[in-house]
């Protein structure tokens, strides 16, 4: 039902910069940090420094420094504020504790908030913190995952039997799929935790005015926080107004809810004045959510035409001390295993999974949510069955990806996969490389004693997703997204839509639909988004769903407010509404001529409305909410290289080039999603290549430093060519499918396969990321193992 | 993320800084570039009393020829400074490059990299190689420290707490020598895992190493095996790496061997 | 112990200013508290991530690595002021058309510091480009689009002023 109405010269799939960025570029951008509040005053908190202890406070000291407004525990924000329980209506028997807004007496994880002060400036209010004094009793920590399900294990919580936080089997059988294989190849892969390095940290301003909050944060979804926190706090969602400006970044972090955010908003409820608290950087490194941290073996069967017969795949998953609230920390693991063996045609699947308690930071949704875990998997076990065939990666690729003629189809593990252009993005992504040429030239390279490598990774990811996904969970994630489209007098369109802008663009792409829902130039649409007492509810930023479902929404919405402008003109014109239409901001007849521009017909409407014809109103605003009914996710597809290049002496990685090939559906602005997409393959090098949250021997977290956690910088990235395939999406009329998470879904994997292509004449494997120099060191046995 | 309070002073002579040395030595900070110290005291790693700011003394980072040969650069002579100076010697140039970032390297200083003695900092061990003099000053009058006998270990030097750096002498180093110096770091600008510094006169070796042991230091086996046209990597066994999980004692000799070589390539040696 | 604070004059963005300030705050502190110069950002505070960079004297620093009183006496500019000279507004030109910013928190950091690569070295490599740039973490963009902006005012720039 891809609307056919669709003007092919129109604003959709136009390369245009973001009105925004003439703001942000200027340094002229409004971020939470930057909205001081008359009267404001600073938060700051007691984090546990150990990954479990128990702990006995003394404030005295605290309180009386000069400065000091309050120093607040537990119990004292239990009087406005209530706990976190994650939903697990979906995932039944997961353990995970109440979380309180400050902890009581024993810390779980190292960061977690004890206590907070607040001050008159934030250097005061830690003098403060510094000067509670603590009588900790440290516990035994569990925090390596591989140990976090021994029998002596050290409980996470007092009184748990095991660590195991929820576990699940998914699929059939396999013995019989996998004993008549003519090969099995098997692999395990390990990841470390990574985090999302927001640039902008976490913050929020806080402020109650006679029972009712305003609250200024840097988040993705302020619908969602405003339902929680009317929820927690016992009042109405009419009393709670969340305003999200400029937002520093996203990337899943800031959609969970943080006990921090919560202990600032209870304090400044009871302490009557505004609140800022703004995360530094080593209470993000430390407390942000976590994410990516799982162990993971996968087998793969094959037959003797080398088509591929199925996957089991067994998968240990770090959760940290509580599953994230509110949307849990197995969602992540569920989405890895959603997409192992996606873009291929397979019979047979099995999955185990495991949950890992640990005394560590709740791991959460982070951009790409589990694909780099499940793309990971996928793509190493399809370079090793190809190469115990003896055969080219690519053939073997060719033969198993999900032809276009037989889609849709669902695969073995329960997932409607459908519209996925795979085998033009092969075609397009070798002559995108001028692979022969390419080829040729690595060779001489190899054979002159350099050590180049060339990986590639296939990719499905699930978008966009309807309500079936959180709806079961119990979860309040609202999957619909609504626009209210306004004309206003100046002939421009307002257009409130409650998805959210974090730096992805979605404000542009909304205003290039509206202006052909419309017809209406682009530069007269302003779309507004991010405050939850102007804008309407939906669903905000998650899961690649702003071009599909807002984008929907902003289509029915502009289709509708044209009709009913072009009644009012007939009215006015007395003209029939079908010989009228609108060009560029014009009313015109059938001959294309202007008979009334929009800002005439709205001030008409607005200040002389006696012109009317008796009977007719004259709505200008038209809102209108979508929710999809079809499909409960969007699949994309594409296909990522990268040619690397290893220092066999030193061990030093090196990625020169990196290609991708995608496909999102309907693209509403080329220049938008092809940076998205080299924006996520970055973030994939950096899982790839150098992100770690490390832990010592005792369980210390010691990447709190932005000099520890090592993310990728200008010169560790390479030139990123981009190559976009559109097969719209059927069932809406726009047509798009979620852009914004898959370059960082199969980076990780052709990494890891280009590595393990350059080690391959060496006899080495790489199995672990991130890949560090001394892994690649190792593995060569130029240096000994630990 | 805030540093904890401490008194500010910013002398304008050196005479009220080595007063003020002498009243407070251990308890006070000298601020040159900042670079490493207000990271330090953001973190609430560093905890001074007092921070005496020495950017206000005029000449102290003057970059001057010295009369009989060689070059006299003030201990507050910015990177970016010395990076630009055709006085100074090419090893350093090359090494500066791979010392942080620029906006860095516009504010740090020699005088500061050489007193914080970070073992994987590049600096020092390109005075080590280049034999550089670092002249300290207190109440008590100058001291001439020979670079090699400077660095005590991690983040410790010959300094004393009422002493500041004064100015670094290299002594001339005549067209005949050639330099190099190379590192492995994670990112560009990251501190070394480990990096050599080389230099190579006439029947002349000086080598000295980053990142491997806690401080840098001479290493009269390796040199003498360079010096004698043999395989440098037996000497090697002089070294006694630092030992970290991220960094284990056989990788950064691993390493400091492979730069050896290629440092010796680069000049034309073996 | 005591929160000494110090009178500090200086010049920023052209403008005369006079401040008493505490003395451990650091220069994008005070530039965003005191002054309301909110467009220079604060991602680590340590010194790691470029943010803040403002110029102090015509060189790009690290504003949280330098205390707001040794801004006595300097002339500092910001992003605010980069328009007024030819190679900041080309810069930002350039940056809005190539879409090389998306949340736009490193931004103002990135565009001084390229600023000060192309008066030194107009017309630079997309390697020196990224070297030169190295210090400045974009968390968003993957940097390709940045080095192309960089590239395309280094261009214009040079076609104004051969």
């Amino acid at each position: 039902m891809t609307d056919l109405a669709l003007p092919q010269d129109g604003w959709i799939g136009r390369r245009m910069p973001r009105e925004d960025t003439r703001r942000l570029v200027m340094g002229a951008g409004r971020y939470v940090d930057d909205l001081a509040c008359r009267g404001e005053l600073h938060a700051a908190f007691l984090r546990s420094p150990y990954p479990h202890a128990g702990f006995r406070l003394d404030l005295s000291q605290a309180k009386a420094l000069d400065g000091v407004a309050a120093v607040f525990v537990a119990e004292d924000l239990a009087r406005v504020c209530g706990g976190l329980i994650c939903p697990d209506l979906a995932f039944p028997g997961m353990v995970s504790p109440q979380q309180l807004p400050l902890v009581a007496e024993r810390a779980v994880y190292q960061g977690e908030p004890i206590a907070l002060v607040l001050a008159d400036s934030r250097a005061v209010a830690e003098d403060a913190v510094e000067l509670i004094a603590v009588d900790w009793q440290e516990l035994p920590a569990i925090t390596r995952l591989d140990q976090s399900l021994t029998q002596d294990a050290p409980p996470v919580h007092l009184g748990l039997a095991s660590n195991l936080g929820w576990s699940t089997q998914i699929g059939t059988d396999l013995r019989d799929a996998f004993a008549g294989a003519a090969l099995v190849v098997e692999t395990t892969l390990d990841f470390a935790r990574n985090t999302g390095v927001t640039l902008e940290p976490r913050g929020l301003i806080a402020q109650w005015d006679a029972g009712a909050l305003e609250l200024r944060i840097s988040h993705q979804m302020p619908h969602q926080l405003q339902l929680h926190i009317a929820e927690l706090f016992g009042v109405a969602m009419s009393r709670v107004r969340v305003i999200c400006g400029d937002v520093g970044g996203g990337f899943g972090l800031k959609m969970h809810i943080y006990q921090d955010e919560l202990a600032t908003i209870a304090a400044a409820r009871l302490i009557g004045r505004p609140v800022r608290f703004i995360a530094d950087r080593m209470e993000s490194l430390m407390a942000d959510i976590h994410a990516r941290e799982h162990r993971i073996h996968g087998r793969m069967a094959v037959d003797a035409q080398g088509r591929i017969i199925g996957f089991d795949i067994d998968d240990l998953h770090g959760m940290g001390a509580y599953s994230v609230f509110p949307r849990s920390s197995t969602r992540e693991a569920m989405s890895a295993l959603a997409v192992i063996g996606a873009p291929y045609l397979h019979q047979v699947f099995h999955a185990r999974l495991r949950c890992a308690l640990q005394n560590k930071v709740p791991t959460g949704q982070l951009r790409a949510v589990g694909n780099p875990i499940g793309c990971a998997i996928t793509e190493r076990l399809v370079d090793l069955a190809a190469s115990a065939r003896g055969e080219d990666r690519l053939v073997f690729r060719a033969r198993n990806l999900l032809p276009e003629a037989m889609q849709p189809w669902t695969s073995p593990s329960g997932f409607r996969l459908f519209g996925l252009s795979h085998h033009r993005c092969l075609e397009r992504l070798q002559k995108l490389m001028d692979l022969p040429k390419l080829r040729a030239e690595i060779s001489d390279a190899c054979a002159s004693g350099r050590w180049l490598g060339l990986g590639f990774a296939s990719l499905v990811e699930f978008t966009a997703p309807n309500s079936r996904s959180y709806g079961p969970t119990g979860a309040p994630v609202a999957a619909v997204d609504a626009v209210v489209a306004t004309l206003e007098m100046t002939g421009d369109i307002s257009v409130r839509a409650s998805v959210s802008e974090i730096g992805q663009g979605i404000r542009q792409s909304l205003a290039q639909v509206m202006a052909d829902a419309m017809g209406v130039p682009a530069e007269n649409v302003a779309v507004l988004t991010g405050d939850t007492a102007t804008v309407p509810h939906g669903g905000g930023a998650w899961a690649s769903r702003g071009a599909a479902i807002g984008g929907e929404a902003a289509w029915q919405a502009g289709v509708a407010l044209r009709a009913q402008i072009l009644e009012i003109a007939a009215a006015l014109l007395q003209a029939q509404a079908a010989d009228l239409d609108i060009r560029f901001g014009q009313v015109v007849d059938q001959h294309g001529s202007a008979r009334m521009g929009l800002d005439e017909l709205s001030r008409i409407v607005t200040l002389q409305s006696y012109l009317l014809p008796d009977g007719m109103q004259g709505q200008l605003s038209v809102s209108r909410t979508y929710r999809r009914e079809a499909d409960s996710a969007l699949p994309n597809n594409g296909i990522q290289a990268v040619l690397v290049e290893i220092d066999p002496d030193t061990g030093h990685i090196s990625a020169l080039r990196h290609w991708v090939v995608f496909d999102c559906g309907r693209v509403l602005n080329p220049l938008l999603v092809e940076e998205q997409i080299r924006g996520g393959v970055v973030m994939g090098l950096g899982q790839a290549l150098l992100e770690a949250c490390s832990y010592d021997s005792g369980g210390q977290f010691i990447s709190a430093t932005l000099a520890d956690y090592k993310v990728p910088m200008a010169d560790d990235a390479p030139d990123i060519e981009v190559a976009l395939v559109e097969t719209p999406y059927a069932g809406s009329a726009v047509g798009a499918k979620g852009a914004g998470e898959a370059g960082a879904c199969a980076a990780p994997a052709a990494l890891l396969n280009a590595v393990n292509d350059a080690l391959a004449g060496q006899g080495a494997q790489i199995s672990a990321l991130p890949i560090t120099p001394l892994d690649v060191l190792r593995a060569l046995g130029r240096v000994p193992q630990a | 993320m805030k540093p904890a309070p401490f008194r500010y002073e910013r002398p304008a002579t050196l005479e009220a800084v080595l007063a003020l040395l002498d009243a407070h030595g251990a308890q006070a900070e000298i601020l040159a570039g900042g670079q490493s110290l207000m990271p330090m005291l953001a973190l609430r790693v560093a905890r001074p009393d007092l921070v005496i700011d020495i950017n206000r003394i005029a000449g102290l980072g003057d970059i001057t020829a010295i009369p009989d040969g060689g070059v006299r650069i003030g201990a507050r002579a910015r990177h970016a400074e010395v990076m630009a100076s055709p006085l100074v010697p090419a090893l350093m140039r090359s090494a500066l490059a791979h010392v942080a970032h620029p906006a860095i390297r516009n504010r740090g200083t020699l005088g500061g990299s050489l007193a914080l003695a970070d073992p994987a900092a590049e600096m020092p061990c390109c005075m080590v190689a280049l034999g550089a003099r670092i002249v300290t000053l207190s109440s008590r009058g100058e001291t001439h420290h020979d670079a090699a006998s400077f660095f005590h270990g991690l983040y410790s030097t010959a300094r004393r707490p009422d002493e500041m750096i004064l100015r670094i002498e290299i002594p001339p180093l005549g067209p005949q020598w050639r330099f190099a110096f190379l590192e492995e770091a994670r990112r560009l600008g990251d501190y070394a895992i480990a990096g050599v510094a080389l230099a190579m006169g006439a029947g002349e070796v000086r080598l000295a190493f980053c990142g491997v042991e806690p401080a840098p230091r001479c290493l009269p086996a390796t040199e003498a095996l360079i010096l004698a046209g043999a395989d440098p990597l037996p000497g090697l066994v002089e070294l006694a790496p630092m030992d970290s999980d991220d960094a284990p004692e056989a990788y950064r000799r691993h390493l400091a061997g492979v730069l050896l070589k290629r440092a010796l390539r680069e000049v034309g040696h073996g | 112990m005591d929160n000494q604070t110090l009178s500090i004059a200086c010049t920023i963005n052209d403008r005369a200013i006079r401040a008493t300030i505490p003395v451990r705050q650091s220069l994008v502190d005070f530039l965003r508290e005191g002054v309301g110069l909110t467009g220079s950002h604060v991602g680590c505070a340590h010194g790691v991530c470029g943010a803040c960079h403002v110029v102090v004297d015509g060189v790009v620093v690290r504003g949280c690595l330098i205390l707001a009183v040794q801004a006595d006496g300097a002339e500092i500019s910001t992003i605010e002021h980069a328009a007024t000279t030819s190679i900041g507004a080309a810069l930002q030109a350039a940056f809005f058309e190539r879409a090389a910013l998306q949340c736009g928190f490193c931004t103002s950091g990135m565009i001084l510091q390229a600023a000060e690569l192309l008066a030194q070295n107009p017309e630079p490599s997309r390697d020196e480009i990224r070297a030169a740039l190295s210090g400045n973490l974009c968390r968003c963009t993957g940097y390709h689009a940045i080095v192309d902006a960089v590239q395309m005012a280094s261009a214009r720039l040079s076609d104004i002023a051969p």
